[in-house]
């Protein structure tokens, strides 16, 4: 037993590995190819990211990242594509900073609210690509974009003054109103260096749940099993219709939950400038780890070390999109690389029941000829 | 036994993240640097908006203003971009480290800047801190540069209104946020007062918090082209870098167009199509950036509101085209209706 886990966690760990050396590899090469010094930009941003503040906007930026990466897992395990992840959590974070702002209540209350309707308006949004699914079969991938498109407009209009949308006076930018004090959720301190987001602990929290209820509930084996093979799950009792639905709801409100680190702990209002993107380069995440809540926590803060610490290479006359040039090299890298490790896995695999075999056939002729 | 230890991962993990903050840091990014760069004199940095430089418009004016005071001045320049999808936090990380490093004034470029100055203004009372396109935030170090972009613009819908055969002149709107409303406001009140018949057919590129409206050159180009199919004759861009599709479209088919916020017949990316750009609505940002640096450099640095408006030329009609300058009507028409804002003869709505 100890033995097969072993080689698991080797094959697992190789994938990820290998997608990195290739990635760091081809950057190389490109900025070689450009004419520019391959070494000194990495070590730029492995100098930048030894300052604490930079630390902090790595930590905080890993926990929505981690958020959302786990709303996309969560649909990866079922075989979901839930790439409608960014709009589910623009369009909840949204929503919930007009709901915050609207009321004061005491302090867990508020922030409570808050967040439960974060959850509701994600899980809401990604329902619609549920019910399509589940019910006419159109592929989530398809709806799930669309709906983002949706989302886009329909914030904008919300956010419009003569809705729900608020312009401060001489500013250019729209809001929806500042959540009342009681609203914030309490933050780590690091001094001069800015502060924790007290949510990034709720986020890696959840990655616990995550992994316990997929491997540890009857609801996550059949989650895994209807995502391994939907007719196989049925047939095994599995109402598979009603596990689409319910994975993409599961999904939507994590999704929900990626804008409230940033929400409850810097804004405290949803504006124009309110950060985008983040279900995308939550699916990278996901992808580099494997659904795995470790893995995906060790992604989200390669990624996350990756945008922070080269934010300031134009000051050192680096272009910053060294890093969206590493971040794209290893998306293919990873899909190249863990193909290539599952069919070796697989080879292997073979390999090692075909010796078993053999082992136990030249046995049993033993014992025959014994006979 | 593995159940265990899994979990155990997992929680050393979290625990692992929450420490190394507190373990592996002690200096800032903000450290380095801080005492030399004070005493080498001064330094004056700009943080860009969304786009940064090389988008022909809005950030590059800003980064003309930094250049001329370097020039003029003899003071050094940083600047520094922001990341595409960035939170406030990047932000205040980037105006912190701009002005631990010493530079003074602190510029940010747009009004995205504000909740970020709002909280590294308060941190650095000796530094000046600058800031476009808003008057939301305020404090004793704090210069609000902000414009009259309405002005400018009604003035081109006089010059389209007058430059139209077909009646019809079309406005392309970057992305539809209130700042740009305000261009669009003034451009079809100056038309519709020059021409009451004319109609203005109007277009935003994308919606926030899509800002690829400010980006992407091909949707402003599309966005002319279908309006010059619907019969508009001028096409003024309100649209950063996407305004050069625009302009590259109205000028293939021989159509004008109205360039926003630099001189755009004087830029070199946009040479081939300059004879169809009629005019273009300025917008002085260089001129407010440098002159918010010379003023730090003087030792008397601006603070409050700082208005720029046609009377103080800081929002105006570019005449480079010789073209224009030869329509005498048009020309006289422009400065008439200069000549009433200026009096206050017309008041120009900055919402449509």
């Amino acid at each position: 037993m100890m033995k097969i886990d072993k080689d698991k966690l080797i094959l697992g760990a190789a994938g990820p590995v290998l997608a990195l050396v290739s990635a760091f590899l081809l950057t190389a090469v490109v900025l070689l190819a450009t004419g520019v010094d391959p070494i000194e930009p990495i070590r730029l941003m492995i100098e930048n990211a030894s300052y604490e503040d930079v630390q902090v906007l790595i930590i905080n930026q890993t926990g929505t990242y981690y958020l959302a990466a786990l709303a996309v897992a969560i649909g990866f395990r079922m075989n979901l594509f839930n790439i409608g992840v960014d709009g589910q959590y623009r369009l909840a974070a949204m929503l919930s900073a007009v709901v915050g702002a609207a009321v004061t209540l005491p302090g867990p209350l508020h922030i409570l609210l808050i967040v439960l309707v974060a959850m509701c308006v994600g899980a809401f949004w990604s329902g619609i690509a549920g019910i399509l699914k589940a019910k006419r079969g159109v592929s989530e991938v398809v709806s799930t974009i669309m709906l983002n498109a949706i989302a886009t407009a329909l914030i904008a209009w919300l956010l419009l003054p003569k809705n729900l949308g608020v312009q401060p006076e001489g500013s250019n930018d729209l809001t929806t109103g500042d959540i009342a004090e009681s609203g914030w959720f309490p933050a780590v301190s690091m001094g001069d260096s800015g502060e924790i987001y007290g949510f990034t602990f709720v986020a890696f929290a959840l990655g616990i749940l995550y992994w316990f209820i997929l491997n540890r509930t009857r609801f996550g084996f059949d989650l895994r099993a209807t995502g391994a093979s939907e007719s196989a799950a049925q047939a095994s009792g599995v109402d598979a219709k009603k596990m689409i639905l319910t994975s993409m709801l599961i999904s939507g409100a994590v999704a929900g939950l990626a804008g409230m680190p940033t929400l409850l702990g810097d804004t405290h209002t949803y504006s124009l400038s309110f950060p985008v993107g983040v279900g995308f380069t939550g699916i990278t995440i996901a992808l580099l780890g494997r659904n795995h809540p470790v893995g995906i926590f060790f992604a989200a803060l390669l990624i996350s070390f990756l945008d922070k610490a080269s934010a300031s290479l134009d000051q050192y006359g680096y272009a910053k999109e060294i890093a969206t040039i590493m971040k794209g090299l290893i998306v293919i890298a990873v899909v190249v690389s863990y193909e290539l490790v599952r069919r070796y896995g697989i080879r292997r695999q073979q390999q090692k029941v075909g010796e078993e075999l053999a082992a136990g056939g030249a046995m049993k002729t033993e014992k025959e000829v014994a006979a | 036994m593995r159940r265990i230890t899994r979990i155990a991962t997992v929680g050393v993990a979290s625990a692992a993240l929450a420490l190394s903050a507190t373990a592996c840091g002690g200096k800032k990014s903000t450290d380095t640097g801080s005492s030399d760069s004070t005493k080498a004199g001064t330094t004056a940095a700009i943080a860009y908006d969304i786009g940064g430089r090389g988008d022909q418009s809005f950030n590059d004016a800003a980064y003309a203003g930094l250049e001329k005071a370097e020039k003029d001045l003899g003071v050094k320049g940083a600047e520094a971009e922001p990341t595409e999808g960035e939170s406030d936090a990047d932000k205040v990380q980037r105006l912190t480290e701009l002005a631990r490093k010493g530079n003074n004034p602190v510029i940010g470029v747009g009004f995205a800047y504000a909740p970020a100055i709002k909280k590294v203004a308060a941190k650095f009372p000796k530094t000046t801190f600058g800031i476009i396109d808003d008057t939301s935030v305020t404090g004793p170090n704090v210069a609000n540069m902000v414009f009259n972009e309405e002005q400018g613009s009604y003035l081109a819908g006089v010059a389209a209104a007058k430059a139209s055969k077909s009646g019809k002149v079309g406005f392309i709107g970057g992305v539809e946020v209130p700042l740009i409303k305000k261009f669009e406001a003034g451009y079809v009140q100056g038309v519709k007062d020059t021409n009451p018949k004319a109609e203005v057919l109007t277009q935003y590129l994308s919606q926030p918090p899509n800002f690829e409206g400010f980006a992407k050159p091909d949707l402003g180009k599309a966005a002319a082209q279908g309006q010059i199919a619907k019969g508009a004759d001028v096409v003024y861009a309100a649209a950063g870098l996407a305004g050069s599709g625009a302009i590259e479209a109205a000028s293939t088919s021989g159509k004008w167009a109205i360039g926003v916020d630099s001189d755009q017949y004087n830029q070199e990316g946009l040479a081939k199509f300059k004879e169809k750009i009629l005019t273009s609505v300025t917008k002085d940002v260089s001129d407010a950036v440098y002159n918010l640096i010379k003023s730090v450099k003087d030792g008397k640095a601006q603070t409050g509101e700082i208005r720029y408006g046609l009377d103080k030329d800081g929002v105006g009609l570019a005449d480079s085209n010789p073209e224009y300058k030869k329509m005498a009507e048009l020309i006289a028409a422009v400065d008439k209706a200069k000549a009433d804002i200026i009096a206050g003869k017309i008041k120009v709505k900055t919402a449509p």
